[in-house]
């Protein structure tokens, strides 16, 4: 055997969701990664977030490159079309996907090679498109699946499990973003759980490129002392500056915050995302102030996360092309041919 | 002003030419001074005068400054290859003025711009100098330098259409067509014709080439390949369109854009069609393949170097069975070769693109008509099969206007989505399994994301699996898998459009095999060689994979010659490669110096092959 299918035993006491689906409707195949990887735990905050929202699962389409990442799409979601395609070229299968249908709800997942590196071009279009999309890195900062060679987002002066010692800049994917106008840009961690599945939330809920960095530690090649990937050295520089709460569409806000600490912002889907400061004056919606807060603290060696920019007000690439509301793979004929008397007007102009 | 006339004092000098409605005339202009334009009025006017022309652009790799010719071949016998060699040059450039007129054919004319002597360097005795100061003309009428230069292009044309007797309302009148919409650029270019005509008709001999009304075009239309085969888009249902500009195929795409304004915005202003320039042509395919899985029409347009760089994407097509089509206007190649010059070698490339055991099917149009045609007969292959289809045009095809056929279309035609398992189909119960072979001829039936709660998802990958498409490495299921692949190759030859014969008289042992722009030079060779006694069976070939009548013409000839434009003789390889056919028997005839193959060259290689002297 050389994939497994999961048992479809349902406790009797899992709670379903308001379409009555549980959350292991909402899982897929049994992973095939290493136990204890940090891709897994993505993997159940994706399945959570997609539970919480309520979503068919079927009205999503989950699309990868190549790499452990990218393997995961057949780990969640086992009722959703997937499509697992070639290395670093996720962003132009999804865009092409997106294209064809507007009404589906996209999710690419790669992987730090297959988006900093083979991929780096692939990806700065796609955010620079404004691709309705949520598109999850999870930054292991190694290639696992060729057994440990650094990858570009490897820390300059990080060392691999063999002890060699990284000379390259890394590639900062979520300051990319920001620069290359991603309209809701986000980094986690996979060791916590609470801060990612609300910014997974979040992103499924924006409209426009969403882009979530999610720092993923590689239990096999990059989780060891000298390395900025581990579980533990990410814990000890983990940054966050804000914890995020989202709200669905139509449900009553009921939380109550304490006044000042928190910023409430609408999205276009009308969730409302509801922001506890934990960084002073920290703005999500400011471009520039993210980017050189970022900036900042990268230096001193500090991890960033949390909802790091939104902009509510984000159009996306079927906005710009100015194409129908119907899914372009449902016009029919009449609508696409135009038939005989008109091609009849051309051969005349062509006379 | 000097008077050239007195330089023509050669001894031996050969009768000035004479043809009436069978000539060539080649214009010799710089890139980027506007002569494009005043060039194909120059050729449509003859068009109108009811007389074939084939005009064919040569031009380099640059925007401005760089030589360019524009060749226009009148034939009211309708042969539309290239002839070789050119009765009369206009030379409007000083940098290739002596091998302009070095081309010249013995008694032929040459125009030129009078203003200054033209250089003595390359001037022959055996042909006519007509010179008209062109240059003097303009500077005295017009003030604005840009002015001067693009009504000095109107002037020779208007000084031309007098010397061959073209009507001078036909040229007046497509003038009025060209500037719809620019009423107030209409007079000044009548004005500007008029000016050519009556200094030609003025200050020059006749000469002995004409233009005779004749009624030798019917109902055939004038357009460029590109812009034919993004018609066929069009009305074959494309809805996704994703490309990277690169010479020659970019008019394609622009042609796409401006039909969709024409023909695909719905009554609200929304676009039924999605148009992409993508960062290069792996995303452009990428786009494709994507668009393909979620069940639109999708195209992409390239050349060359696009076809290297799509190879990874056209195996997953192969192998994940993703409905895809690819315009491939072939350029010179390899790499960056000769960007703005005609072959026709990807053919392999194309067949075999990818690594692994792939093959995919090509269309090969010979004309802009055919263009059209398999544009929309590719997305409809592509649905049927779930592969990538290449149609196989070149810049010759493409770049370059075609007197031919209308194009046409059956009302009752529906578009072939091919085997997509509808929401109902899989409500009712009905079975699927991705890659299962349950209709017997390799092609499996599919469901688009989002179809169904709760049937029909599935997991498209890249890598082995099973027919119910789970991640498999046995080598049973793999090796079913291929053969699989293999029975639908089967399939796809009762699909693609069937080789079109042309016999000889009587029987031979000689045949010949064509395909694509070869054509037109092809179908004059042929009555050239049958005039020398020399017979062939002649079958043109429209699409790969090759079907059993294609097998069957070689094996009923003892020697098979295979005409192309490329130096390896591709088609030739793909034929023994695919049909097991002896190597001795097929005979190249090669063309690849980046110019459109011949009538003269097809039948110097064959009558030369067949031992009965060059021609």
């Amino acid at each position: 055997m050389t994939y497994i299918t999961k048992p479809r035993l349902h406790h009797p006491l899992l709670q379903p969701n308001a379409l009555g689906f549980t959350r292991r409707d909402y899982e897929g195949k049994v992973s095939t990664l290493c136990a204890g990887c940090g891709h897994d735990s993505i993997s159940a905050a994706i399945i959570q977030a997609c539970f919480d929202l309520d979503l068919p699962p079927h009205r999503l389409a989950k699309l990868s490159g190549i790499g452990c990442s990218s393997k995961t799409p057949d780990y969640f979601l086992g009722g959703a079309h997937g499509f697992n395609s070639v290395h670093g070229r996720m962003p132009s299968v999804l865009t092409g996907a997106n294209l064809a249908n507007r009404e589906l709800i996209y999710l690419g997942v790669s992987g730090d090679g297959d988006s900093a590196s083979i991929g780096l071009g692939q990806f700065a279009h796609a955010m620079r498109r404004g691709v309705n999309m949520t598109y999850i890195v999870e930054n292991n900062g190694v290639y696992g699946l060729t057994k440990g060679q650094f990858s570009a987002t490897s820390d300059k002066g990080s060392k691999s499990k063999k002890g060699v010692v990284n000379h390259d800049q890394p590639i900062e994917l979520v300051g990319l973003a920001l620069q290359l106008g991603a309209s809701f840009v986000a980094r986690g961690f996979s060791g916590d759980k609470a801060q990612l599945v609300p910014l997974i939330k979040a992103a499924i809920g924006h409209k426009g490129a969403a882009f979530i960095d999610v720092i993923s530690p590689c239990v096999q090649f990059n989780n060891h002392p000298g390395s900025t990937k581990s579980f533990d050295y990410v814990r000890e520089h983990n940054a966050a500056v804000n914890r995020l709460d989202v709200i669905a569409p139509r449900k009553e806000i009921v939380v109550d915050y304490e006044p000042g600490s928190v910023e409430r912002v609408a999205q276009h889907d009308g969730s409302v995302l509801t922001l506890r400061k934990l960084a002073a004056d920290y703005d999500p919606t400011d471009r520039a102030a993210a980017i050189t807060h970022l900036q900042a603290h990268q230096a001193i060696g500090e991890i960033v996360t949390g909802l790091l920019y939104v902009d509510p007000a984000a159009r996306d690439l079927h906005d710009y092309l100015g194409t129908v509301e119907t899914p372009l793979n449902r016009l029919g004929d009449a609508e696409l041919t135009p038939g005989a008397r008109a091609l009849a007007a051309i051969n005349q102009s062509l006379r | 002003m000097i008077d050239v006339s007195h330089r023509i004092d050669g001894r031996d000098r050969p009768a000035p030419l004479t043809a009436t409605n069978d000539f060539v005339v080649k214009f010799a202009n710089v890139n980027g001074s506007g002569s494009a334009s005043a060039n194909a009025l120059f050729a449509k006017s003859i068009l109108r005068m009811g007389v074939p022309v084939a005009a064919r652009n040569i031009f380099p790799s640059n925007i401005q400054g760089l030589p360019t010719w524009y060749e226009v071949r009148v034939c009211e016998a309708g042969h539309l290859g290239r002839r070789g060699g050119v009765d009369l040059m206009v030379a409007m450039n000083p940098q290739t003025f002596a091998r302009d007129v070095a081309s010249i054919e013995p008694g032929g004319y040459l125009f030129v711009d009078s203003t200054k002597p033209p250089p003595h360097e390359g001037l022959r005795g055996d042909i006519t100098v007509l010179g008209l100061p062109l240059t003097a003309i303009c500077n005295a009428a017009y003030s604005d330098p840009r002015q001067r230069q693009l009504f000095k292009n109107i002037l020779y044309v208007g000084a031309l259409a007098a010397l061959l007797g073209i009507d001078p309302a036909v040229v007046d009148a497509l003038v009025a067509e060209q500037f719809k919409g620019k009423e107030r650029l209409i007079k000044p270019n009548l004005e500007a014709l008029a000016m050519g005509r009556r200094h030609a008709l003025e200050t020059l001999d006749p000469i002995g080439l004409k233009v005779r009304r004749a009624d030798a075009v019917g109902d055939r239309i004038y357009v460029e390949g590109n812009a034919a085969a993004a018609l066929g888009a069009v009305w074959g249902g494309a809805t996704v369109c994703a490309w990277y500009p690169i010479t020659p195929s970019t008019s394609l795409a622009e042609a796409f854009m401006g039909y969709c304004e024409d023909f695909r915005a719905d009554p609200d202003g929304g676009a039924r069609a999605a148009i992409v320039q993508a960062e290069d042509e792996i995303a452009s395919i990428g786009i494709v393949v994507g668009a393909g899985w979620n069940g639109a029409r999708a195209f992409t347009c390239t050349s060359g170097p696009g076809v290297s760089l799509m190879q990874e994407f056209v195996g997953l097509s192969y192998f994940a069975e993703i409905p895809a089509v690819i315009f491939d206007v072939q350029r010179g190649g390899p790499s960056t070769g000769m960007p703005t010059r005609t072959q026709q070698s990807d053919i392999l490339a194309a067949a075999y693109a990818s690594h692994g055991d792939t093959k995919h099917p090509l269309l090969f149009p010979e004309d802009p008509t055919e263009c059209f045609e398999m544009a929309a007969l590719a997305f409809d292959l592509a649905d049927r099969l779930q592969t990538t289809v290449f149609v196989m045009l070149d810049l010759d095809i493409g770049m370059n206007e075609w007197l031919c056929r209308p194009f046409a279309w059956d009302d009752s035609r529906r578009l072939d989505r091919g085997k997509v398992m509808s929401h109902d189909e899989l409500e009712s119960g009905k079975p699927f399994g991705r890659y299962q072979d349950v209709d017997g001829d390799g092609i499996a039936w599919r469901t688009l994301p989002g179809a169904h709660p709760s049937r029909g998802a599935y997991f498209t990958r890249g890598t082995s699996r099973d027919p119910n498409a789970r991640y498999s490495e046995e080598g049973p299921v793999y090796v079913a898998n291929m053969e699989r692949l293999l029975a639908k190759f089967e399939t796809a030859k009762a699909l693609i459009p069937a080789p079109v014969f042309r016999p000889a008289g009587r029987r031979t042992p000689h045949g010949v095999i064509y395909f694509g722009s070869t054509s037109a030079a092809m179908n004059e060779s042929l009555a050239e060689l049958e005039a020398t006694g020399i017979r062939l069976d002649a079958m043109r070939l429209r699409g790969f994979p090759f079907s059993d009548e294609v097998m069957g013409f070689i094996a009923a000839h003892e020697t098979v010659f295979v005409v192309e434009q490329n130096r390896d003789g591709q088609l030739r390889t793909l034929i023994m490669n695919e049909g097991g056919v002896d190597p001795a028997k097929l005979v190249p005839v090669l063309n690849y110096d980046g110019s459109p193959i011949t009538a003269r060259f097809i039948t110097g290689g064959i009558s030369t092959r067949l031992g009965r002297g060059g021609a």
